[in-house]
This record gives C-alpha cells, structure tokens and sequence, in this order.
C-alpha cells in the first residue's frame, strides 16, 4: 500500500472557532494524517470532536468562524492553505468530492436533482451538459436508484432519503474524483436503508479505488467500510490503526468507551401490575391511517420499547397516549382510570401521571427560560410548591439527573447536548409521574453521553419505580433498556413480547430484517450481509418515505 | 395512501387566496363606506354654508339621498361598483370620469418608479449578500437605513433643493397635462419617481438581503460551495429561486404603497394623481369620489399581496410538484 501515491496529506493541522465576540478555541489541535490512493480511513468520534472540520478541511473549506491557524493540507502535492481560493474552487466537485449528512439539506430544494448532480462536472467543464447527463444516469443505474433515466427530473423532497443520499454518491462520482469525504452519510436514515447506501457507497469505493476520508460516530458502520479508524476526541486523534485491530484490541479507554451502549443489558425488572392499557387504538392524519389496531400494555415499573423505522407511526402512538392527537376509536386506561382522549379533557393528575420527553431538547426547553424556571413550573403547576420547598425540591431534581444544581441559574443554551435532555428528564420527574413516554430521546446524542443517560434513566427506574415507553429505531438501545418489546411497521403492531423472544427469537420476517439490518461491529459483517441474501428483499421491497423521525 | 396531485392542491391553494382577496374587498368596503360617511361636517354645509337654512339643508340631501338610512345606502353604493359604476360626484360629474384619468397618472408614476425600483433593490439586495459585512454591504445598509428613517416629503424637499433649486436641472413643479408631450411629461415626472424609488428601494433592499442571508446559510449552500461553484453563481442560481416567494411579499408591499401611498409625494409636486384627488375630495366631504378612491387603493392592496401569494405558490417547488 505504502507505494502508492498520497492524495490526502494533513500536518499538524490546528483550526480555530470563533464562538463569540473576542472568544476563540481551538476544535482541531494538531492532528496530522495521510491518505493514499484507494484507501479508506474512518474518522471517529463524538460531535464535537472536529470531525466534519476535518473532513472540509481537506477540501481546503472552513465553515465561516473556523480558520486554520497552523499545519499544512495537501492535496496531491498542491498545498490547499497556500493556493488561492480560486485554486481551491478549481479542485472542489472535481478532485475532491464532499458527500454530507443529510442529503435531505444539502440538496436544492427548488432545482431538479439532474441540474445538481451534474452542475460541478457542467460548468467546470469537465463534461458537455448532454455527455454529463448520460453519465448521471449511469451513476444512477450502478447506484441502483429507481428508474435511473428518469430519476434525475424528480425534485429532491419527491424521493426517499436513502434515494437521495445515493443521488448525492452519484453527484461526488461525476468528475471521478481523487478523493470523496463522506461526512455521515448513513446517519439520518433507517437501519434498513443505512445497510443499502452503505452497500452502494462500499462498491463505489472499491470499484473505482478512490481515497475517502469516511466520517462517522458509529465504529461498527465505518468498520464496513474503512480499511483504517483514527478515533478522535476534543479534536485530536487518541487512536489510530487498521480497522480489526481497533475492534478487537483497542488501547485508548476513550476508544473502549466508545461502544457502551453495546455492553449496555439493563432490563428484567420484576411487575407491579399493570400501569397502561392501550386497546384498539386507530388514528389518521387527515384521510391518511396511521395507527391501526394498537393494542399493548405497559406493567408498573417496566419499561417497553416501541421500534420501527421512521413513518411506522411509534411517535404517533406516543402523542394518542399523551393526549397530543386524539385517536378515532380505542381506550388508552391508566391504574383502572380510562384517560379521555384529548389531553384537554383530562384532569390535572391524569396529566401529571403521563410525562412526555422530546427527542430533540433543543426545541423542547424555551431558550428564555432559565433552567429554574423549567424544572420549577411543573412543581407549582402540579404539586403548588413555592419559596424554599421547591428551591430544594429543584436541588434534588438536579442530583437525580446527575447535573450540578448550580446550573438551575443558566439558560438551556449554556449547556451541551446531553444535559439539556437531561434537564429535559428533570422537568418530566418533577411531576412525579408514573409512566413517561421517551420519545427518540437519545438519538441526538453521542454514544458515550447516550450510555450514561440510558444508566441514569435505569437507575431512577430502580429508585422510584416508574414506567418508560422507550421510543426508538435504535436497537441497540432497546438491548439496553428494555423489559418488553413492541415492533412497529406501516402503522400496525407487527410483533410484541419480552425482549428476549423478541430480540433472540423473533418471530416476524419484518423484525428478522431490522434486526439484521444492525451494524455488526465486525468488519466482515457487510460482506456477509451481501452473501447471505438478506438485504436484497429490502432493496427492492418498500422503503420508508418519510425522512424526519 | 390517498393520491393528491399537485394541481388540486395548487388550485386548491388559489381557491383559497381569491376567495379571501374577495372577502377583504367586501370588508374593506364597509369598513370605507361607514368611515366616510362618519367623516364630521356635512356636504351641504360645505357647498351652501354655515348660514343655510335647515330647509334648503334637508331639500339639498334629498337630492343627493342622504336622507336614506345608512344601510340600504350602502347597498345601493355596493350594487353599482360592483358593475363598475362609481356613481356621480356631489359635483354632479361621473366619478369616474374625475378618477380615472388621475389614477392613470398616478399608475405612470407607479410604473416608473416600479421599474427602476425592484431590480435595482434586488440587485443591490444581492450585492450585499455577496459581500456580506464588507465595505459594499456597510455602505448600502448604512445608506438605505438612513433613507428608510427620512419621511418622503423630506427626501422629496431635498431633491428639490440639489436638482431643481441649487443645480436648475429639472423643474420643481410636476404638474403634467394630457396636452404635453411625452417629453416634455417625463421630465417632469423625474422627480417624483425619484423621491418614491428612493423611499421603496431601501425597504425591498433589506427584505432582499434578509431574504437571501437565510437562505445563504442553508446546508445546501454550503454543498454548492463544496462543489467549488463561484458565489456569485451560488446566490444567483442556488440562494435567489429559494428567496424569491419572500422577496415577492416585501415587494408587492411596497408596490401598493407606490400607488396608493403617494398622497405625499404628489401633494409636494403639485402631480395630479389620485392622491391629489382624494385629498381634495376630502375636504369638500365629495362622499362618492373618497370613496372611489379609498377602493381603488384597497383593491391595489389586496390585488398585489395576492400576486405575491401566487409568485410565493409558483415558486414552492413542494407546491408544484408533488410526490
């Protein structure tokens, strides 16, 4: 390998943010890497670790309030800090091709997906507009995208999210490119659709021997791919080695740390009786169904999964339980009560007992309010405490969420990810409920940050013996945390049972491939995948059409 | 899942919007015609005097029927301009004969001012985005935020003042006659469009910015830049079809004003416009010919924001293209 020639070289490369005015850190700290034709390298690590600044860095790109400030890129010998940005323009979309997270985003909404994907190849004049769209449409074909001659017409929000991420391989192919950076590009989509773009890009990759920098939080996806992992943290590179190497013998703990979701087995807690009991629940959107005869319960103390991929109506079920969308015919019963069906008609402790945490905290706490002022209004609202008694009630609150108490005087904005949703967890606690519906709360976070709040929901689990329904496309979280499992798929409930069976035996086709469709952390794991047949039913079969979770 | 094409929704969408423009016309017009004829002092005390008798009074408002009680007034108001018939003026002329040629006159400033205006403020709009927080873009926002603070008779006065007092190169007075020649209407019209270009410019140049800068920090952006596309490409074929339906609205705004908030700017040019009449009007308590006028503002209004709301529906590739 070491003969062949080096696309991508990076030397001691440090990139500055400016956060506010006058308030400069560093987010990349001297990180140096080498990258030779046909090579893989995976970068890992949590958000924030400077990963993706790494990846545009190589395309001699800093997002606005980013600079390099020392170290040297080079780029097939030219050196991208010292050309001019008219050089570097020249090599972007041609030379160097960038793949992003979420292809949903980063394509045009208002322009036909052909004029984009051929857009670089067109006005560089690589390719005649006609020549351009021909090799568009092979691209498309080897891709397996739908109806590759006409595929390009369609507007980006007319195709799937899985369609459009392999749209966007197929943009970064058209000039074949030295080197292609993959920032992500699995991580917004289904596990069954990560499993068929991973498929597409791997054979892209290989085909053509380019060099990709492959961008990625999760080890057991770039494993699939990457013939190296740097891990990186704080943005600096902890571990660097061949991928079987750092599956199996990693050195950093930082990189042992990095799966603990995976040693993650909580669960088998002993029933209470029963909490909830969901009977013949139907609901439509408008004239579209989206909840057909729901039925499931939920037993005092014990938490439930609800899987499936986006669009298969699980947060739905959440919001008809939480009194959000009331349904068109079924009972939802908490203890012996039946709860009306609008959130409305429901008494003050009916809605006390039922607590909701969103996914995504940074649009579920008011940026206004202090974080005094989140957690302490359910303790008025419910439970009418005032003065000293919920000043200390808060303090408590705060312990249990593992946050220090002094942060009930910040905004939601001056802290990370993680403790928002934990301030989040805090609000839904002060209520003293009995059954809190997590929607999909960890799938924005890193997966050392989601591992200590799946503990720390485990153990209040323990202390106050209330019940989770545990929202969630990610089974390796369902591993961790569950008690029962309810799988989902187009609306109905396809299985349910103790997460053993359900897991270790399941007994449905639809569950068998979800399961399946989870990354292995074993490099040969896709490969196998391919040999075994399995995901060919899912390529050609139904894909979700939604993109949002 | 139930099939919706694309076109039902748009016609849908432009059901909708006509319905509502009508409904505001309806409301408008009741709202104008009891604000009118709320207006303190009388016609008749106007044309006969605060000496007449109260028989002459009563003879004078029969004659006109403002004897008759508001409502069937109204109706009768309602009925003929729905026709078109604006009706006759208390000066026993036909309104429209006395409102029509002015509002062309008004409608040639309008353009006029239109054409110069829009592009340029889109434009401009666009230039500042290109050097966002640099010189270009300092100097236009500091420029058009001074401009949007000085009321129109101020700019007005001072146009005034530098071309036609100090500099002689145009005439102060604006005052157009259909016997002119164009020549000899346009010059005069030059310094009227000039104040309303001025007031309407600064306002769409902002919202074209804002407009723009939003868009301009869209992931999809970014991969244009990553595709090593030049930015002033990037603004013109990526960030400006995305803006356009937000753009249109701040125009279409300013559009209406250019017709109907040009009581000012032609009072100060002495330019028979509409504005002009409808002042007039006012004070001789002309109830017909105010409201014709106040109408044919409404109407302007209402008309605009729905070609925006249509430019917004036709620019929403969602819209118009469906799954």
């Amino acid at each position: 390998m070491s003969d062949r020639k080096i696309v991508l070289e990076i030397r001691g490369l440090i990139v500055e943010a400016m956060l506010a005015k006058a308030s400069v850190t560093e987010i990349v700290k001297g990180v140096s890497l080498e990258l030779r034709e046909g090579q893989v390298l995976g970068l890992v690590g949590e958000s924030g670790a400077g990963k993706s600044t790494i990846g545009l860095a190589s395309m001699g790109y800093f997002k606005p309030g980013c600079s390099p400030v020392a170290g040297e890129i080079s780029f097939c010998g030219s050196s991208l800090l010292e050309i001019s940005e008219a050089e570097r323009r020249s090599i972007r979309g041609v030379r160097a091709a960038y793949v992003a997270q979420s292809a949903a985003a980063s394509f045009n909404p208002s322009k036909r997906l052909m004029d984009q994907v051929v857009e670089a190849a067109v006005s560089r004049g690589e390719l005649q507009r006609v020549d351009a769209e021909l090799r568009a449409v092979e691209l498309f074909r080897s891709l397996q995208l739908p109806d590759p001659e006409s595929f390009g017409r369609k507007y980006p929000h007319q195709v799937s999210g899985g369609q459009l991420q392999r749209a966007m391989t197929a943009m970064a192919l058209m000039c074949d490119p030295e080197l292609i950076v993959f920032d992500e590009p699995t991580t917004a989509l289904d596990v069954t659709t990560q499993v068929e773009v991973l498929l597409a890009i791997k054979a892209a990759i290989e085909e053509r021997g380019v060099a990709a920098l492959y961008i990625s939080h999760d080890l057991a996806v770039v494993a699939q791919i990457a013939d190296e992992v740097a891990v990186l943290r704080y943005g600096e590179i902890v571990e660097r080695g061949p991928v079987t190497q750092m599956l199996e013998s990693p050195v950093h703990p930082y990189t042992k740390s990095l799966w603990a979701v995976r040693e993650m087995h909580g669960g088998s807690h002993p029933s209470r009786g029963r909490l909830l009991d969901v009977s013949g629940i139907e609901a439509s959107y408008g004239a579209f169904k989206v909840l057909q005869d729901i039925e499931f319960t939920i037993e005092r103390g014990q938490t439930v999964a609800l899987v499936g991929e986006s669009g298969s109506g699980k947060s739905t079920l959440g919001r008809v339980i939480s009194g959000l969308l009331s349904p068109e015919s079924g009972t939802v019963h908490l203890g012996e009560e039946a709860l009306p069906r609008k959130a409305n008609d429901r008494s003050r402790d009916m809605l006390r007992r039922v607590q909701l945490i969103y996914q995504s905290a940074d649009t579920a706490l008011n940026p206004r309010q202090k974080v005094s002022k989140i957690v302490g209004r359910p303790l008025s609202f419910f439970h009418g405490m005032r003065g000293a008694k919920k000043r200390s009630r808060m303090v408590d609150l705060m312990n249990m969420v593992e946050l220090d108490p002094s942060y009930l005087d910040r905004f939601p904005t001056q802290l990370s990810g993680g403790q928002k949703q934990r301030v989040a967890i805090a609000r839904a606690l002060a209520a003293e409920p009995e059954l809190i519906i997590c929607d999909e709360i960890t799938s924005a976070l890193d997966q050392v940050v989601q591992a200590g709040i799946l503990k720390m929901l485990d153990e209040l689990q323990e202390r106050l013996g209330v019940s989770y329904l545990f929202i969630t496309h990610d089974l390796e979280v369902v591993k961790a945390i569950s008690d029962r499992v309810v799988v989902m798929s187009g609306g109905r409930i396809v299985e349910q049972g103790p997460k053993s069976e359900v897991i270790h035996a399941p007994s449905e086709e639809y569950t068998r491939r979800l399961l399946n469709a989870v990354p292995q952390m074993s490099p040969g794991w896709l490969d196998g995948l391919v040999s075994r047949q399995v995901p060919n039913a899912s390529v050609t079969s139904r894909e979700p059409v939604r993109l949002s979770r | 899942m139930q099939i919706i094409t694309s076109t039902d929704v748009v016609t849908k969408l432009l059901a909708q919007r006509l319905a509502l423009g009508l409904l505001s016309m309806f409301v408008v017009s009741v709202v104008i015609f009891v604000a009118v004829n709320s207006l303190p002092g009388s016609f008749a005390a106007a044309v006969l005097g605060q000496s007449a008798t109260p028989e002459a009074v009563a003879a004078f408002n029969q004659k006109l029927g403002l004897d008759q009680p508001l409502v069937s007034r109204y109706l009768t108001w309602l009925s003929a301009t729905v026709t078109g018939d604006f009706g006759t003026s208390f000066t026993n002329r036909p309104v429209s004969t006395m409102v029509m040629p002015r509002l062309w006159n008004s409608l040639k400033l309008a353009i006029s001012a239109a054409l110069i205006a829009v592009p340029l403020a889109i434009t401009l709009g666009a230039i500042c985005v290109r050097f966002v927080n640099r010189l270009p873009d300092r100097i236009l926002s500091a420029t058009t935020l001074s401009t949007i603070s000085l009321p129109e008779f101020f700019i007005a006065y001072l146009l005034i003042l530098v071309l036609a007092a100090k500099l002689q190169l145009l005439p102060s007075l604006s005052t157009i006659r259909g016997s002119m020649g164009f020549a000899d209407q346009a010059i005069r019209m030059i310094l009227p469009v000039l104040t309303l270009v001025f007031v309407t410019l600064a306002h769409m140049m902002r919202a074209t910015r804002a407009a723009l800068l939003n868009v301009m920090a869209q992931p999809y952006i970014e991969m244009a830049r990553l595709k090593g596309e030049p930015e002033t490409r990037i603004i013109l074929r990526h960030a400006l079809p995305n803006a356009i339906g937000s753009i249109a609205s701040v125009v279409a705004l300013n559009l209406a004003y250019l017709i109907a908030g040009v009581v000012v700017v032609e009072a100060v040019f002495v330019y028979p416009g509409i504005g002009d009449t409808m002042v007039s009007a006012v004070s001789n308590r002309d109830i017909p010919v105010v409201q014709a006028c106040a109408l044919i503002f409404s109407a302007a209004y209402i008309l605009l924001n729905l070609v925006a709301d249509i430019i917004a529906i036709a620019s929403n590739p969602r819209l118009m293209h469906a799954r």
